[in-house]
């Protein structure tokens, strides 16, 4: 019995402590912005809207923002429609080594991350004269997400049925027709979904900008991030945690939104 | 409206298997005209090969006077409708039956217009709003029909059109189908494994096999002389009698019993000769006791089984170790274990050579 009770006691106490592990951040971001005199540890609020007025004043927060936004965005269109295009190509046309083509793709771009590809894409961009511009950053973050979108994509087509395609090209649809009419409608909820899943990806990276624009004006929220810093080198808590709650809210109400709007699903198929 | 004519069509799929073997076939204006067989026999990929959905390794595909063998499906003025129906999940049934003319470029006010002309006439007209997914099957398969009528194509296919709705639906469905048909004056081919269907209502049918088809013919053609053995087994809601008999003289010898040659054999036989003989359980009369002073001969046996199949009976005897099936009316059937006769009309009964039908 009262071994039990112990191991009773002890479950709920790892709980506990890991439930304590990823809450406390998040009270800490919900209470911190509210507070005159954050620290690092998570206090009741006094409700102070100081720290927003001076995120509010400061040159490049809101600004980043907006860029983060264009990046995500842009690149969110980008990989959508590249990947939808190639995921029913490789869907529908019987290509020989198909499958052993996507999977290698899966692969490398997996392993060979942003990090280990960091020279070379800077020289890349360097030698096409994409440094320093938005549309490069765009290019090369969507070059880095196709594959996996494809392969995401791919599923989704592989389990729509090819009878409503057959149907549409007897009533004489051209093939983007019946890409535009029936494919894109009926995978819909995978589209939405590798949308999301981009801007989450762009929104969060933070290496490719560091890396490829220097223009302050044009850094996204992530590196604006990183320049938080009191005169004395210290974190500056009160401007840190107002942004980090103001970068974190758009993300959060994208998914809120997709999600009731498609209902997230990282698999195909089509209820009849 | 256009005839559909196959020349030595010929499907080979990648692999090498051959779905279609040299067919020739014309199917007249406005017919209704039904691809029978087994599944794997071809019926589909002829279907297809039709709407250009396949494309054809040789022959050719004529409807109309328009040689189509390479134009696109959407070059054929034909229309389909497939097995799951394939409406668009995503579309109402206006838009559903619009959208061929959609494809025609026709403007929205006006191929709204028609298709709620059209739809009207098939019973629509209350769901024009409803998507596909809060339609039951019937309804399903009449916007399927609803919009191949939109297209005004000059001939239809259809592919299992009854297969996805449940038993009493498509009896009440194929009286509908064969009265649309009937007038719409559209030349219409549809695909089908079951035979009753088929029967029901086709004006003519080809029964295939393997890439190759075994018989062309009407419906009470194919049923009561079936060209083989193949299509004697696969017609009939019963299946035929098909009994080993030896020729002897005037009279085969059928399990023991002597039966006499059936008249659209009549003198085409040798004495001695092995044949086939064939007789639909339909056309078998049984009788506990011989007829008598009948010149007509009737196998003798015992009844096995006795199975209900409504307004009559489907009696199983073994005739010396040999199956035979007869079809009783209602009030008269056996008891298992009697002693009975089955006596094959002669005017019905037929024989095979070889697996084909001897005849003149």
């Amino acid at each position: 019995m009262t071994r039990f009770v112990l191991g009773r006691i002890g479950f709920s106490t790892l709980i506990a402590v890991l439930l304590a592990f990823f809450t406390i951040p998040l009270l800490w971001l919900a209470s911190a912005p509210l507070t005159s005199d954050p620290s690092y540890e998570v206090r009741m609020p006094d409700f102070t809207f100081d720290n927003f007025q001076a995120i509010l004043e400061h040159p490049y927060a809101l600004p980043s923002l907006y860029n983060s936004l264009l990046l995500s965005i842009g690149t969110a269109l980008l990989v959508v429609a590249l990947a939808a295009l190639a995921a029913y190509a490789l869907s529908r046309v019987r290509l020989p080594g198909r499958d052993a083509l996507l999977y290698a793709l899966l692969l490398l771009s997996s392993i060979i991350t942003g990090t280990a590809a960091m020279v070379p894409l800077f020289q890349l961009a360097v030698e096409l004269g994409l440094i320093d511009s938005q549309l490069g950053l765009i290019l090369i973050l969507s070059g880095g997400l196709l594959p996996a979108a494809i392969f995401m994509l791919k599923d989704f087509m592989d389990s729509t049925p090819k009878s409503y395609e057959e149907s549409a090209r007897v009533f004489g649809a051209s093939p983007l027709q019946i890409v535009a009419h029936v494919v894109v409608p009926l995978v819909r909820p995978g589209l939405a979904t590798i949308a999301v899943w981009a801007v989450a990806n762009v929104w969060g990276n933070f290496l490719m900008p560091y890396l490829l624009l220097s223009d302050v004006e044009k850094q996204p929220a992530a590196v604006i991030m990183y320049t938080l810093y009191t005169e004395g080198g210290q974190a500056n808590l009160r401007l840190l945690s107002t942004f980090g709650l103001l970068y974190s809210v758009p993300v959060v109400l994208m998914y809120l939104f997709v999600s009731k709007k498609y209902g997230f699903r990282f698999h195909g198929g089509i209820k009849r | 409206m256009a005839a559909i004519e196959l020349r030595r069509l010929t499907k080979v799929y990648p692999g090498g298997v051959k779905a279609l073997d040299a067919l020739d076939l014309v199917i007249p204006d406005g017919e209704f005209f039904a691809l029978l067989g087994p599944s794997g026999c071809g019926k589909t990929t002829l279907l297809r090969t039709i709407a250009g959905l396949e494309t054809a390794t040789g022959g050719a595909v004529v409807i109309g006077d328009r040689d189509v063998t390479s134009v696109q499906p959407g070059g054929r003025d034909i229309a389909m409708v497939f097995q799951d129906y394939a409406l668009f999940p995503h579309m109402d049934v206006t838009d559903n039956v619009a959208y061929p003319l959609r494809i025609k470029k026709v403007a929205k006010a006006e191929r709204h217009r028609r298709a709620g002309e059209v739809a009207a006439r098939l019973g629509l007209e209350h769901l024009m709003d409803r998507r596909p997914g809060q339609l039951s099957g019937g309804q399903q398969q009449r916007v399927a029909l609803a919009r191949v009528m939109a297209t005004q194509a000059q001939a239809f296919l259809f592919d299992e059109p009854l297969s996805n709705l449940d038993a009493r639906l498509r009896l009440e469905a194929r009286t509908f189908l064969k009265k649309l048909q009937r007038e719409l004056g559209v030349t219409t081919v549809f695909v089908t494994h079951d035979q009753a269907e088929a029967l029901a209502m086709a004006d003519r049918m080809a029964v295939m096999e393997a890439g190759v088809i075994r018989q062309i013919g009407t419906p009470a053609e194919v049923f009561q002389r079936p060209a083989n053995t193949f299509v004697a087994g696969f017609i009939g809601s019963t299946p035929m009698n098909l009994l080993d008999a030896v020729v002897r003289g005037d009279t085969l010898e059928v399990a023991g019993s002597a039966v006499p040659v059936p008249d659209s054999a009549a003198g085409l036989l040798a004495d001695g000769e092995k044949v086939v003989y064939g007789v639909r359980p339909e056309y078998n009369a049984y009788a506990p006791k011989p007829a008598e002073g009948s010149s007509e001969g009737a196998l003798a046996g015992k009844v096995v089984i006795v199975e209900n199949l409504g307004a009559s009976h489907l009696v199983t005897l073994d005739v010396n170790d040999v199956t035979v099936q007869a079809v009783v009316p209602e009030g008269s059937e056996p008891a298992v274990g009697d002693d009975g006769f089955a006596a094959p009309r002669r005017d019905r009964a037929l024989v095979y050579r070889d697996g084909e039908l001897v005849t003149r």
